[in-house]
């Protein structure tokens, strides 16, 4: 009998055989005899040993025979198969077929009970728990240690949001070697030794890292619990839903745990091709924000300038007045947190309901470049068609260009990380100073102050065996994203875009862009307009593109502009969070969907509640432009709405008839609609303007998002913002010694819109007459400063 | 009686301050370098192999072989390492070579580093002898200011840097790997092999790591051909060894030997047991290698005859132990320190030194019941040959050979304490308190 592995890109003669309880098995040279075992469905039971982090050989738990190494000699001693690469005719006794095998596991199980609690009842992992689980698979059913256990006082945190009870401890390092080689954040370590041994935490630095949930995650036992989630309910009561990440665009699979219609945790999914089994902290524990006194339950209508509940057909009845009142003369602002089939719901509202293309999903800073750039290179192009994760994995060279991966894309910098560390992988980044997380990739620096970025990619030399990656910041430096497509021409590099939201890749494939229809159709295109029209069963499309976010909330604000349709976006998400709140104050209509009182539903008309993600069916595209499906994982949402629902009700109420109402609908038309094989937009072509220049207390200001910072996605999961990184700016030595500053000193930062005072902070690899502070603090925006990057503020020392 | 000695690396510790530069000069010291930078490294690596030379810190591998596995294709550069944690219960001949004849080690480096074709060379010394630490630093410094160290050594054209490096108190770091990563500035704890020190040991690079007595061999091989070494000792353990006689002997100390001596022989130039005293039982090699027994006191001390006797020549460590002590006893103090020397890393050793310590304890307090042995024979099992490294073997090997060759002592343990029937006065080499302790 003979199985083969599944070894993808293995040629066959690179297989060799192995033996195994006397199956013969064939497997790429290298493999590990545990990873052979599992391919014929043998489960040694293991617990250091896992396939994403290097062997340690610790636990001593995957004991097998070796009766012939495939020269006819066998080993002297029983080896662990988690660190014994097979040899070509190997055989390989596992407790299947080996008494001594056998023997070695239920010893090794049994001491590594000596000294473990009893404690199952109340343990977190009980029902979960690998020690539980083998001692029963594969232990003594009774222990023969009568001595007295090892105690610790429990527990200890190791960070905010991660708890350690020490005695629990099977000190296999698998947390140990996470944070060392997968994050690269190894402030946790065995410390002691003997029995004494125990995970420990350097003296006064707690385990800082983004990705510190997965050490709870992978524990094979109860040691390392969350904080958030400790008692909260018991593995076996849980109901477990497979969802996407509503966070970022990576597009993780994680798990959703449910009880009693309330999510009580979320795990990292297993997906080989996008987080592998990974996840970053933010997507873990941020699930709170849904929950609070602020979430809408009925819809809302003004009246005599108050805000009042109302029943649905009541509001429905005041939107359709408002917007019938604007006569197309509307816009429609969706943000970034949509589902695709929400988003395309948005799109096609505003097309064949509103009359308009009006319609835009970037509620942050962005420019007509942009919008160009997505059209000519990320619009309607399918996954495979554009850069993978796989292929960040086995690239020689990346290159980052408005791009924190760490910050705005965890997952696609541990898989940076994870190539560079395996593969050499060469990173660059294009950015004012080398970050943390770029420091972690190896990353080789090209200091470029804001504004510089076009020049500085311009400049840059790359090989087809280069990926450049986009930032969404990339669009604030004019010609950088010209440049970048230049660059790709003239090397054969390949560029991918990487936005930060979850919804901002799927609004574009629906069409939520004033230049785009679905599937990446240009609006300027007849074609495509006819092909779309007919599609919707529609005479004709808006001819003419729509006006931008900011045009928008330019014209509203003057009060050219009607109406406002809102889907979920904030003031300060906006490059002028000022003008978005006086748009929304003095546009004659503003009609809000919602799933929680918001700046801009203070200043509606009406109000709708719609569902969270966790309520509702749907999909995600992220960066790859992958399909990840959201899945209602709440069936008793505060909210019988979904956006798209909604919009097919306010279509029906003004007599025209959206088509879908369901996601399922919307998915099946947007997938039948499919992407656009006619013409493609023209490359954007905007010259890069020159660099900005300080000027004595003027500085260029740098600013990118941290990934937990005050965005209300977070709020309600205080565990998780109790590990935020200090808000801070930063300084070249030379310019705060120029400024006469040092660290730790108060810096105000002055803008047009007002001021922000700050610890400062020098970092050495900063450029000289830069500064640099945080995209959002405690849910103040940049755009409360009316700047964005790449502008002068005026930087003076002491606190405002 | 004493022409059964041969003492080479011993020599001269009676001489007045044998460890001076200007005496060791005087006793011919420094002529196997000399003679050494005129070869080639691959003739000295010959010559030690010629000489039959085995390693001098336990396991007898092959010195030369070890030397010709360096890949000389690597491009990083290579090391010698010299594991000075001399930590092993009984163990006591590195430390007092260093103490007195520390040049013929910083010699032996010097020829050693020259034949694998390294420049950078450490001696990793236990941390606890600090008076041997300074001894061997000054002798270093003595070397770098005669010449033998530093750049273009004796006009050879050869450089080499060697430093001496202090450990920080755990056994383990005897052990190769742990050694490194202790070297590097990590906790010591093995490191999973392949790959091999040879191929990538100290910072990723080629490294050798041999045992003080091993390398000190080396000018006396180089200096007098390895006929002279070869001619000494048994066919397949030949050369000079420290033989420590450490307990119930009258004068304990080392004694510079042919491999092969017997026991017997060792303990006339001993003065023979305590006075009125029988030979109860002894380790061949260190607290870590099996007890064996008076049946044993004509058995050759090499390599291959102790192995074939059941145990391991080990570090010629011969504990001696007379017919007063207890062996439950014994095995419960070495075990205890087996547990505390343990790093950690492997569950085995890690759980299973905590719980034989436990065991050990009740048989000594008379508290153990029937079928304890039986258990104690099972962990010790499960513990033996399942570690990561060879730290718990050496710690369940005293446990099983004892059982084996006094299992009666055992079953007593079932219902008499040990300090009753064998009252730990009788035993004690020193006064002993009232409360236990030594006077």
């Amino acid at each position: 009998m003979s199985v083969d592995a599944k070894a993808t890109a293995v040629e066959k003669s690179d297989l060799i055989s192995v033996f195994i309880d006397g199956i013969e098995v064939q497997v790429p040279k290298g493999t590990l005899a545990i990873r052979a075992a599992e391919m014929i469905g043998i489960d040694i039971p293991r617990f250091c040993d896992h396939p994403l982090l290097d062997p340690v050989g610790a636990c001593r738990q995957c004991m097998v025979e070796v009766p012939d190494m495939g020269n006819g000699r066998g080993m002297p001693k029983p080896q662990a198969s988690c660190t014994l690469e097979v040899a070509p005719n190997m055989h390989i006794q596992t407790q299947v077929s080996s008494p001594v095998a056998e023997k070695a596991q239920k010893g090794m199980l049994e001491f590594l009970l000596i000294n473990h609690p009893l404690d199952c009842p109340i343990c977190d992992k009980g029902g979960e728990c690998p020690l539980q689980n083998q001692s029963l698979s594969h232990g003594y059913g009774e222990s023969r240690y009568d001595g007295v256990k090892r105690t610790f006082p429990k527990p200890v945190s190791v960070s905010a949001q991660v708890l350690l009870d020490r005695e629990r401890c099977v000190l296999c390092a698998r947390c140990t070697r996470f944070s060392e080689q997968i994050s690269g954040d190894p402030f946790i370590a065995l410390v002691e030794r003997g029995a004494l041994q125990q995970v420990g935490i350097y003296e006064d630095d707690p385990y800082d890292s983004y990705f510190s949930g997965n050490v709870i995650q992978i524990c094979p036992v109860g040691a390392l619990t969350s904080a958030d989630y400790r008692f909260q309910a018991r593995p076996f009561d849980l109901v477990s839903t497979p969802v996407t990440c509503e966070i970022c665009s990576s597009g993780c699979q994680l798990r959703s745990d449910h009880r009693h219609y309330q999510v009580k945790r979320r795990l990292a999914g297993n997906a080989p091709e996008v987080n592998e089994e990974w996840n970053c902290d933010r997507g873990r524990f941020a699930f709170y924000s849904g929950r609070g006194a602020d979430r809408l339950r009925t819809p809302l209508v003004r009246d005599s300038g108050v805000l009042r509940p109302a029943s649905w057909p009541e509001a429905i009845d005041a939107a359709v007045a408002g917007l019938r009142a604007a006569a197309g003369n509307v816009g429609v602002l969706t943000g970034g947190r949509l589902t695709l089939e929400n988003a395309y719901g948005y799109a096609k509202f505003a097309r064949t309901v509103l009359g308009t293309n009006n319609i835009d999903f970037r509620s942050r800073a962005h420019s007509a470049e942009e919008a160009d750039f997505l059209a000519h290179a990320v619009a309607g192009k399918r996954l495979g068609e554009g850069v993978t994760y796989a292929d960040l994995e086995r690239a020689a060279s990346v290159v980052c260009v408005g791009f924190e991966p760490e910050e705005e894309s965890p997952i696609v910098f541990l898989r940076l990380r994870k190539a560079a560390r395996k593969n050499d992988l060469k990173v660059t980044v294009v950015a004012p100073y080398l970050s943390n997380g770029a420091l972690k990739l190896g990353a080789e620096l090209v200091p470029t102050a804001p504004g510089g970025e076009a020049q500085a990619v311009a400049a840059l030399e790359a090989e087809g065996d280069t990926i450049v990656l986009l930032g969404e910041r990339a669009l604030d430096a004019p010609g950088t994203l010209s440049a970048a497509v230049a660059l790709a021409e003239r090397t054969g590099a390949r560029l991918a875009w990487i936005p930060r939201r979850a919804g901002d890749r799927g609004a574009i494939e629906a069409g939520c862009l004033p230049n785009l229809l679905p599937g990446g159709r240009l609006v300027a295109d007849a074609g495509a307009r006819v092909d779309v029209g007919a599609a919707w069963g529609v005479a004709s499309l808006p001819p003419s593109a729509g006006l931008d976010a900011d045009a928008m909330l330019a014209a509203a604000a003057r009060g050219s502009l009607s109406a406002l349709v809102v889907g979920g976006v904030q003031p300060t998400d906006f490059a002028d969070a000022v003008l978005a709140r006086e748009a929304f104050e003095k546009a004659g209509f503003v009609l809000s969907l919602e799933t929680r009182v918001s700046e801009v539903t203070e200043r509606a008309d009406v109000v709708l509640p719609v569902d969270l993600i966790e309520e509702q069916p749907g999909h995600f595209l992220n960066w790859e432009h992958r399909e990840g499906r959201v899945n209602r994982v709440n069936k008793q949402a505060a909210s019988p709405m979904t956006d798209l629902r909604a919009l097919a009700m306010l279509a029906d109420a003004l007599g025209s008839d959206l088509g879908v109402r369901t996601a399922k609908a919307a998915k099946a038309e947007f997938d039948e609609l499919g992407a656009w094989d006619g013409g493609r937009a023209a490359a954007p072509t905007t010259a890069a303007a020159s660099a900005p220049a300080a000027t004595g207390a003027g500085l260029v200001l740098a600013s990118w998002r941290q990934l937990i910072d005050g965005s209300a996605a977070n709020d309600g999961a205080d565990a998780l913002l109790a590990t935020a990184k200090p808000v801070v700016a930063r300084l070249s030595a030379a310019t705060a010694s120029g400024l006469g500053l040092t660290e730790g000193d108060d810096v105000t930062i002055t803008a047009g819109g007002g001021q922000v005072s700050l610890p400062l902070f020098v970092e050495d690899s900063m450029v000289d007459g830069v500064v640099w502070i945080p995209g959002n603090r405690g849910g103040e925006g940049l755009g409360e400063l009316r700047v964005t990057a790449g502008e002068t503020v005026t930087v003076t020392g002491g606190a405002a | 009686m004493t022409d059964m000695l041969t003492p080479v690396l011993s020599a001269n510790w009676a001489d007045d301050r044998a460890w001076k530069l200007s005496n060791y000069e005087r006793g011919g010291g420094y002529q196997a370098l000399r003679k050494a930078l005129g070869m080639t490294p691959d003739d000295l690596i010959t010559e030690v192999k010629d000489s039959g030379l085995r390693g001098r810190g336990g396991a007898g591998f092959p010195t030369g072989m070890k030397w010709s596995f360096v890949p000389q294709d690597n491009p990083n550069p290579k090391y010698l390492v010299v594991n000075a944690d001399e930590s092993e219960p009984g163990t006591c001949k590195d430390i007092p070579l260093m103490m007195a004849n520390p040049h013929v080690l910083v010699e032996g480096v010097i020829i050693s580093s020259y034949a694998i074709r390294s420049n950078y060379a450490f001696i990793y010394v236990r941390g606890e002898v600090l008076h041997v630490i300074r001894r061997l630093q000054q002798a270093v410094r003595e070397a770098y200011s005669a010449g033998y160290l530093g750049k273009n050594i004796l006009g050879s054209g050869y450089d080499l840097e060697l430093v001496v490096h202090a450990g920080a108190g755990a056994y383990i770091c005897g052990e190769e790997t742990a050694l490194l990563d202790s070297l590097e500035g990590r906790r010591g704890q093995p490191r999973l092999r392949p790959p091999f020190p040879a191929v990538a040991g100290l910072y990723a690079s080629p490294t050798v790591v041999n045992n003080v007595e091993s390398i000190a061999s080396v000018p006396g091989i180089v200096g007098k051909g390895a006929g002279w070494f070869a001619s000494m000792g048994t066919e397949k353990s030949k050369g000079h060894g420290i033989f420590s006689l450490s307990g119930h002997v009258a004068n304990p100390g080392q004694f510079e030997a042919p491999m092969g001596i017997t026991l017997r022989q060792l303990i006339e130039l001993a003065g023979g047991m305590r006075n009125g005293h029988q030979l109860k039982f002894f380790t061949p090699g260190g607290s870590s290698t099996q007890i064996l027994t008076h049946e044993h006191l004509d058995m050759p001390l090499d390599f291959d005859s102790v192995m074939a006797a059941g145990s391991l020549l080990g570090t010629r460590a011969l504990q001696i132990f007379d017919e007063t002590t207890s062996v439950v006893r014994t095995t419960l103090r070495w075990v205890e320190f087996y547990k505390h020397e343990s790093c950690g890393k492997c569950t085995p050793c890690r759980e299973g030194n905590w719980w034989l310590v436990q065991m050990l304890k009740k048989f000594e307090a008379g508290q153990a019941v029937e079928g304890d042995i039986e258990k104690m024979l099972d962990v010790a099992d499960n513990i033996g040959g399942r570690s990561f490294c060879a730290l718990a073997d050496g710690a369940v090997a005293c446990v099983t050979s004892a059982v084996k060759e006094f299992r009666s002592e055992f079953e007593a343990g079932y219902h008499t304490p040990a300090w009753e029937l064998f009252p730990y006065a009788k035993s004690a080499l020193f006064p002993v308190t009232s409360d236990g302790g030594h006077a």
